[in-house]
């Protein structure tokens, strides 16, 4: 059911409020993010202000404007809110259809604000008037001024009045776009979608990196990280996704160094890379989906060694969480189902039966001397795929299908 | 040719048979083959299940797709009640369902489950009360049809989701067949577990269909196969017609919202005018009834003398639910109504589709009452 009642939606920012001098331009990221994501709605006029953003819905459904919204980090706070007319009759009728329409409201509270003095009704007045008004018409709704269901808000303002209905919780952190770049290991399994996530409610823009080692790992595992990579697009910020050839490097690592430090020598492999990547990239950090001890890559020891060989700060959102609680993550930001489709990936399919769970920088190095590790990565460098998600040419075909 | 018999079937979209085509010839791989070419076909199908998701406002790990109504009907209600059979036996439907639903019931009634089937008022609507005294403890599932294919009227499933709602242990399953692009139906907030759509009914192809379950719903398939559908549905996915489908879904939805009042304009319009019949008694309530379908009885003339009268002018009504026409004798649902055995066994069915025109219409009033007059004066 489409609920047509309201004709705003109140953006409050939250946190970036205390940004200083800074706010104007978390502002206009945050403004160019929302209009971005609200393109599918042809019908709102948007409008940014200093302390709001407010949305002119004529006639879009406010549920779905603001489900799109509640995604979009930056946000604090969502208010529906519809205009009435200066008068006491039109604002009881408002204010009482406001809390008919919304569910499981049991308890209420008026919140009045004059700022137009010239109003006859005082705020505390307008309480009552209303909150009377509300409870003659209802059936099973209370006054509870303290832990209200819905804090009806009332502002009388010059020209108009303007009644806010309940509320949405915003994803809140900061607007994406806002904090540098940064370039995220994404490798197709559960964690590292949702470090990305994590990395980008803080306000960072993320570009992913995935090793793909064709023909041991295929088209549809390559696919599926686009489809991961699509799906942390939709909280702010254009994704870009660098698809690294990772087949030789394997098999050099295969083929020249111990079993037991293959593991430990690919994760290296791949840092000094990403790490070029970013060099090239102009991003600041690495961030990866690492959970202490989750694996034997993940060990102290093995982070110890493998993050010797880059100077980058590496960002590890999921640092100190159990996989229950990633789990719960992924799971609400619609990447789980999408992270356990059954393709083999660049670390499953060499992955040596026991892998060292304490391996250190010494023994790294000495082995490393064997490989030709700067002509590797030049090699996987120069033939980098970079895709930009959500321009997928070889999906329009399918796009027209349907 | 003026075709108003949409309860039936609908004439597909020529777009909806152009993907088909396209779907069957270059999408022709098993999604489950791990090649290239299968994973095109697998790519295919991810996508039109999450348009099917999008345009009905849920996950798209909560569409399954089926063959088509009967299948969806059979699958929600014998799934649920073989999965669940263990919290209780009792299940719950009305008079009025659709001949799938109805007769799945009756199986399940001889294989031990206790049925308890709602009457409904001279309307044909439930009563939110008959249902609360039917509910009990081990009451595992209510069965109800949005829209009846027959006369049109419309359940309140807002009421009884909302009442539903707080009984945990009972699933919701709506047979919303004849309701898709006719009377929107909010799945979320009503409440529903599940919810049986037909692709032939909104001009995709026969064989074609799919049942919304509800996250942590779990179903006892009726095929045992392999683990398409999410372990629900066994045996090859039907992709050019699931493609074929979720694109006539998009047209049709799209076509709803801005031409729904349209609908409902040219229903009114065939109202107002058999209203000033005296031979005729409509059936469709004027209230609470679906935009597209109206039933009437023709006072001393025989429904299929006048069906097939009818097609002489190239313009096709039905007898009844095409599912039940060839059965003989008056209709179940008529009957369930309160209406008379020989004025049931009498009625016709008027279907129309968005994309019936007010032309159509007007020509269809003149034919069908100068048959009528040309009937009476023969049998009268």
């Amino acid at each position: 059911m489409i609920c047509l009642i309201y004709d705003y939606l109140i953006i409050r920012f939250g946190e970036l409020s205390l940004k200083g001098k800074n706010k104007r331009r978390f502002i206009y990221k945050l403004d160019e993010t929302v209009r971005e994501k609200l393109r599918p709605f042809p019908n709102l006029k948007i409008k940014k202000h200093f302390d709001n953003i407010d949305i002119q819905l004529n006639g879009e459904s406010y549920q779905e404007v603001a489900e799109v919204l509640t995604k979009i980090f930056g946000i604090h706070l969502i208010r529906p809110a519809l205009k009435v007319e200066n008068n006491i009759e039109s604002i009881k009728e408002k204010a009482l259809e406001i809390i008919q329409n919304e569910p499981n409201v049991r308890t209420f509270k008026i919140s009045a604000k004059r700022k137009n003095k010239r109003f006859p009704v005082k705020s505390n007045e307008l309480n009552h008037v209303l909150g009377g008004h509300i409870l003659t018409n209802t059936e099973n709704i209370t006054v509870d001024v303290h832990h209200p269901d819905l804090d009806l808000r009332v502002e009388v303002m010059d020209h108009e009045t303007r009644i806010y209905g309940k509320e949405y919780r915003g994803a809140g952190g900061l607007p994406v776009g806002t904090a540098g770049r940064v370039l995220l290991m994404l490798s197709g399994g559960i964690d590292s979608p949702v470090a990305g996530y994590l990395l980008l409610k803080r306000g960072v823009t993320i570009e992913a990196v995935h090793f793909h080692s064709p023909p041991y790992t295929n088209d549809r595992a390559r696919q599926k990280v686009i489809d991961l990579a699509e799906k942390l697009q939709d909280f702010g910020g254009k994704v870009k996704l660098h698809i690294v050839p990772f087949t030789n490097v394997q098999i050099a690592i295969r083929d020249k160094m111990p079993e037991n430090y293959s593991m430990t020598i690919m994760r290296r492999m791949m840092m000094r890379i990403t790490e070029k990547l970013a060099e090239k990239r102009n991003a600041l950090a690495i961030g990866t989906g690492e959970s202490l001890g989750q694996v034997a890559s993940q060990t102290l020891d093995s982070m110890n060694t493998i993050n010797e060989v880059t100077n980058l700060p590496v960002l590890r959102p999921l640092l100190s969480m159990d996989k229950i609680e990633i789990m719960a993550i992924a799971n609400r930001i619609e990447t789980y189902d999408i992270s356990i489709r059954p393709y083999e990936d660049c670390c499953t399919i060499f992955l040596p039966a026991a892998p060292k769970t304490k391996p250190n920088r010494k023994n790294a190095n000495k082995f490393e001397q064997y490989l030709p590790i700067d002509d590797l990565i030049e090699e996987a460098i120069s033939g980098v795929e970079t895709i930009e998600i959500g321009k997928h040419n070889d999906k329009d075909f399918i796009d027209q299908l349907l | 040719m003026i075709y108003l018999d949409n309860s039936a079937t609908t004439k597909p979209y020529p777009e909806a048979l152009e993907t088909f085509n396209i779907v069957s010839n270059q999408f022709f791989a098993n999604p489950s083959s791990i090649h290239g070419l299968g994973g095109l076909s697998e790519e295919m199908l991810k996508r039109s299940r999450t348009q099917a998701a999008e345009l009905l406002g849920v996950k798209p790990s909560e569409i399954t797709f089926t063959s088509g109504g009967t299948e969806g009907n059979n699958l929600a209600i014998k799934g649920v009640a073989l999965s669940y059979s263990q919290r209780g036996k009792h299940i719950i439907t009305t008079e009025i369902e659709h001949a799938a639903t109805y007769n799945a019931f009756k199986q399940l009634e001889n294989a031990g489950f206790e049925v308890t089937y709602l009457p409904v008022n001279h309307k044909g609507r439930v009563n939110l009360e008959d249902l609360k005294k039917a509910c009990r403890k081990d009451t595992i599932l209510i069965s109800i049809i949005h829209v009846n294919n027959e006369v049109g009227t419309v359940q309140p499933l807002q009421e009884i989701g909302e009442w539903l709602k707080e009984q945990r242990a009972t699933l919701f399953h709506v047979d919303h067949v004849q309701g898709i692009g006719k009377v929107p139906l909010n799945l979320k907030e009503y409440g529903i577990d599940l919810c049986t759509i037909s692709g032939h009914k909104f001009h995709g192809p026969k064989g074609t269909g799919l049942l919304f379950v509800r996250g942590g719903v779990s179903l006892s398939p009726l095929f045992s196969g392999g683990s398409q559908e999410l372990n629900r549905r066994a045996g090859t996915e039907n992709l050019p017609g699931i493609a074929a489908m979720v694109k006539a879904l998009r047209i049709n939805l799209e076509t709803s919202k801005r031409h729904l009042d349209d609908l409902k304009c040219l229903k009114n319009k065939m109202i107002r005018s058999f209203e000033t019949n005296d031979d005729l008694i409509i059936h469709t309530p004027a209230e609470f009834s679906a935009p597209h379908i109206i039933n009437v009885t023709i006072k001393g003339i025989k429904a299929e003398v006048l069906v097939h009268a009818l097609e002489e002018d190239d313009i096709y009504v039905s007898t009844k639910s095409a599912c039940s026409s060839r059965e003989g004798g008056a209709s179940r649902v008529l009957l369930a109504m309160g209406i008379p055995e020989d004025e049931a066994a009498h009625a016709i069915r008027i279907s129309l589709s968005l994309e019936n025109t007010s032309d159509e219409i007007d020509r269809f009033l003149d034919i069908f009452n100068k048959k009528i007059n040309e009937l009476k004066s023969v049998m009268g």
